[in-house]
């Protein structure tokens, strides 16, 4: 037996005792997922148990060092564990930004101290983290945001405002874009920086979305006094940290693409309400078979990022790709829903899910840069075409 | 297995992007024979060089005198094709029609010939303008101690110059595979040219008696080896397809940085950038999709159909879409025959319709899903 296989055999058996059968549930909706936090309050005893026992293992995220609250597993093993949480329908323990993007940026840009900091709080769950990029005046063009940051010699001053930052009202802690240098060239001047919302002079204000949620908010800093310490990187080279927090920011947003649960083609789902109608068939068979060619494309992105081998721009493509693919299935799921899909608060439609999914899913092309700026980056950085 | 090619894989790939840029290249192979009106559309030449590298043996097991690699090893060897437009009976022959007879009396008889590189097989499916295998009108009577075969085939790749054609046919008990050699009584072959300047044939079969060992497999029981055949065959098409799309977009990315216009590079222009950014994205899903299916195949996995179809119609579109947006790309020298973007557009054609479209292989990806 190879080590992998017998890897294998060992991530089954632990699954098996540990993962508890409600955890094996498909997720509903965006109250199951856990996001742990300072005042995480956990939807059920199952929940609590399944992210302390994988938060135990280092199993949250099952790649980072052992010293950083991570399970040490090689590529390898990582991804045998996703098989085989796939294969009993495993939720993930925990959903979080810590998780997606500040965590690869502080084991890549942190110094030691904010390494053994912050990381452990993340893997375990215990902090929850928002990210202030966006402001009103810079959102495709991020670089030219204009938050203020001073050096006041024993702390940082932080004035200005962020939007759309989500879930800013429910974080612990922020990881922020601003501006140290306002003379040098926008790309040279910015700061990447940690701190509390519970900080003096941290506020936020939601802001409704069209599906009726309302996620995200408006952030604002009023003399806000950050400790020397947390800053990320160099001061005046964060955007060497934003960009590649982006990429991984990317990368998350693109598995949406994904059938959610692996193997699940839309079609199978949609059996009954395409069976009379041949041209919706058709176009739900198209989609199944561009879903199909995106979730090989996801598992050949992983193993190629794993071993070095994917180009440093691809994660543009995947978000591209990914996002543009879940706007096409759930305008899919509208059209073989019909009116019932339509039905915003009733029972029968679980409050309007399928319809406030669709519209959520309108934002999969924009956050996280839009999809024209993706293309953008491919252009420039892949087909290294000519140009500003 | 991670889904990209291992360190063998990876040396056998730059051998062959290196032989076929070299040896299989437009102006040596494509042009040279299409320009000369040769019957077979492909040099018996370079069928000796593919087999002196091996590359016909890749399908034929180790104890058969082949190299006893899979499907990964032989759409690595397409790919380049595609990318060359190398005519060549590789596909038809080393993939097939390997695929299909390799665990019957008929590797005995036929494989030493393809190692050798002196033979070439055709296959024979279709019977009208579309890909349609389910439905063989082609009756196969038993008569003596064999059969009596009659009906008619079309899109038969090579099916002027094969020395031996897979024919499905339908018999009493079945669907049945018959090998058919050259020049059988009662076997009109008429070659037709292609768009692509390939030659495939109408064949018609008037009461052509073969003996029993011309079945292949066994009588009645001939949908399995069929399939595996089409597998094998579509799974190859799509690495080839993936090859034309890829050569497609790189010239065309090329012209994009060489084309001035108003000033300035036309690649400097957003809209044409965008475009070209969309057709990477298509073109690097589909080529994740094909290896997926080759790998699936080379592990038999049970959804290793449903992937080969993915992959079939993925690659069909992406490369479409990269020789549409190639010829639009280069303008007026997009549509010159000196010019030879116009020659991917051409073949593109081609292997879409072979072994299935991408509308059939949504459709029977949506079949074997059940809805
Ligand atoms: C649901 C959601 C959650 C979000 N969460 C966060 C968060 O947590 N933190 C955070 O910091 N931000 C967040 N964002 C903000 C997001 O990153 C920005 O909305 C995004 O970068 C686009 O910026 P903008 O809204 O200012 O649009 P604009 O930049 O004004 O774009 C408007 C349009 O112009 C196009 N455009 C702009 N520049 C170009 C160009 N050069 N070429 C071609 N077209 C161009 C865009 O593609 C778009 O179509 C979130 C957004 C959404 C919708």
């Amino acid at each position: 037996m190879s080590d992998s296989e017998a890897f294998r055999g060992e991530a089954r058996a632990w699954l098996e005792a540990n993962c508890p059968a409600e955890m094996r549930e498909p997720v509903r909706d965006e109250t199951d997922l856990c996001w742990g936090g300072r005042d995480l309050v956990f939807k059920n005893e199952a929940q609590r148990r399944w992210l302390e026992r994988m938060a135990e293992r280092g199993w949250t995220v099952p790649d980072w060092p052992e010293r950083y609250g991570g399970g040490g597993l090689s590529p390898a093993e990582a991804k045998i564990l996703k098989q085989e949480m796939a294969r009993i329908g495993a939720r993930n323990p925990l959903t979080s930004f810590g998780i997606s993007m500040l965590g690869p940026a502080l084991l890549k840009y942190g110094d030691e101290g904010q390494k053994s900091r912050y990381l452990p709080e993340i893997a375990r769950g215990e902090i929850r983290w928002c990210q202030g990029y966006s402001e009103p005046n810079a959102g495709s063009d991020l670089a030219s945001l204009q938050t203020k940051c001073e050096d006041k010699g024993d702390h940082w001053l932080v004035n200005g405002q962020k939007v759309w930052t989500s879930y800013a009202d429910k974080a612990d802690w922020i990881f922020c874009l601003v501006r140290t240098d306002p003379q040098a060239p926008k790309h040279h001047g910015i700061s990447f920086i940690l701190f509390d919302m519970k900080t003096p002079g941290v506020s936020t204000k939601p802001i409704l979305l069209i599906s009726g949620s309302s996620p995200f908010c408006e952030t604002f800093f009023d003399d806000v006094k950050v400790p020397k310490d947390q800053v990320v990187g160099e001061v005046n080279k964060g955007w060497d940290v934003a960009k590649y927090l982006l990429g991984h920011e990317r990368e998350m947003i693109s598995g949406m693409g994904l059938a959610g649960q692996a193997g699940a083609a839309l079609g199978e789902v949609l059996r009954d309400a395409v069976a009379a109608d041949p041209v919706l068939r058709a176009d739900v068979a198209r989609f199944d078979v561009d879903a199909m060619a995106f979730r090989a494309m996801s598992e050949r992105f992983i193993d190629e990022l794993k071993a070095g081998q994917a180009h440093p721009a691809q994660p543009s493509m995947m978000k591209y790709a990914g996002t543009e693919l879940n706007k096409r299935r759930h305008e899919l799921v509208m059209a073989a829903g019909g009116s019932d899909a339509l039905e915003w608060e009733s029972d029968r439609s679980r409050r309007g899910k399928a319809a406030r999914e669709w519209l959520r899913t309108k934002a999969n092309s924009i956050e996280g840069g839009t999809s024209e700026i993706q293309l953008g980056i491919i252009a420039k950085r892949i087909l290294e075409l000519p140009g500003t | 297995m991670p889904l990209y090619l291992n360190d063998d894989q990876t040396m056998l790939r730059d051998a062959a992007r290196s032989f076929m840029a070299e040896e299989g290249a437009i102006a040596k192979q494509l042009r040279h024979w299409r320009d000369r009106n040769c019957k077979d559309g492909f040099g018996h030449g370079l069928w000796k060089q593919f087999a002196g590298l091996g590359f016909t043996g890749i399908l034929i097991d180790e104890a058969q005198g082949g190299l006893g690699l899979g499907h990964v090893e032989a759409g690595i060897v397409l790919e380049e094709i595609g990318r060359n437009l190398t005519p060549s009976p590789f596909l038809m022959t080393a993939v097939a029609f390997v695929e299909a007879v390799k665990d019957t009396p008929h590797a005995e008889r036929w494989f030493p010939g393809i190692l050798a590189g002196d033979t070439v097989a055709a296959i024979a499916v279709d019977e009208g303008p579309r890909h349609r295998p389910d439905t063989i009108a082609m009756r196969a009577e038993r008569s003596g101690n064999g059969f009596s075969l009659s009906g008619r085939k079309q899109f038969v790749v090579q099916g002027a110059s094969a020395d031996i054609i897979l024919v499905a046919a339908s018999t009493e008990e079945g669907p049945t595979l018959f090998a058919v050699g050259k020049g059988a009584p009662g076997l009109e072959v008429e070659g037709v040219r292609l768009a692509d300047s390939s030659i495939g044939a109408r064949l018609t079969f008037d009461r052509v008696g073969v003996d029993a060992d011309a079945v292949v497999g066994e009588v009645g029981r001939g949908a399995d080896i069929l399939a595996r055949l089409l597998g094998a065959g579509r799974a190859g098409a799509a690495a080839e397809l993936v090859g034309v799309g890829s050569a497609a977009m790189d010239m065309t990315v090329g012209y994009l940085k060489q084309r001035k216009q108003f000033g300035r590079l036309i690649g400097e222009f957003q809209a044409l950038q965008h475009r070209a950014a969309h057709l990477y994205s298509e073109l690097e899903i589909a080529r994740a999709a094909t290896l997926k299916a080759q790998q699936m195949l080379d592990e038999s996995s049970a959804g290793a159909e449903a992937m080969v179809s993915v992959a079939k119609a993925k690659a069909g579109h992406s490369a479409t879409l990269a020789v549409q947006e190639g010829v639009q790309m280069h303008g007026g020298i997009g549509m010159t025959d000196e010019y030879d973007i116009g020659l991917y557009m051409k073949r593109d054609r081609v292997l879409n319709e072979l072994f299935g479209d991408p509308a059939f292989h949504a459709d029977r990806l949506a079949r074997l899903k059940g809805y």
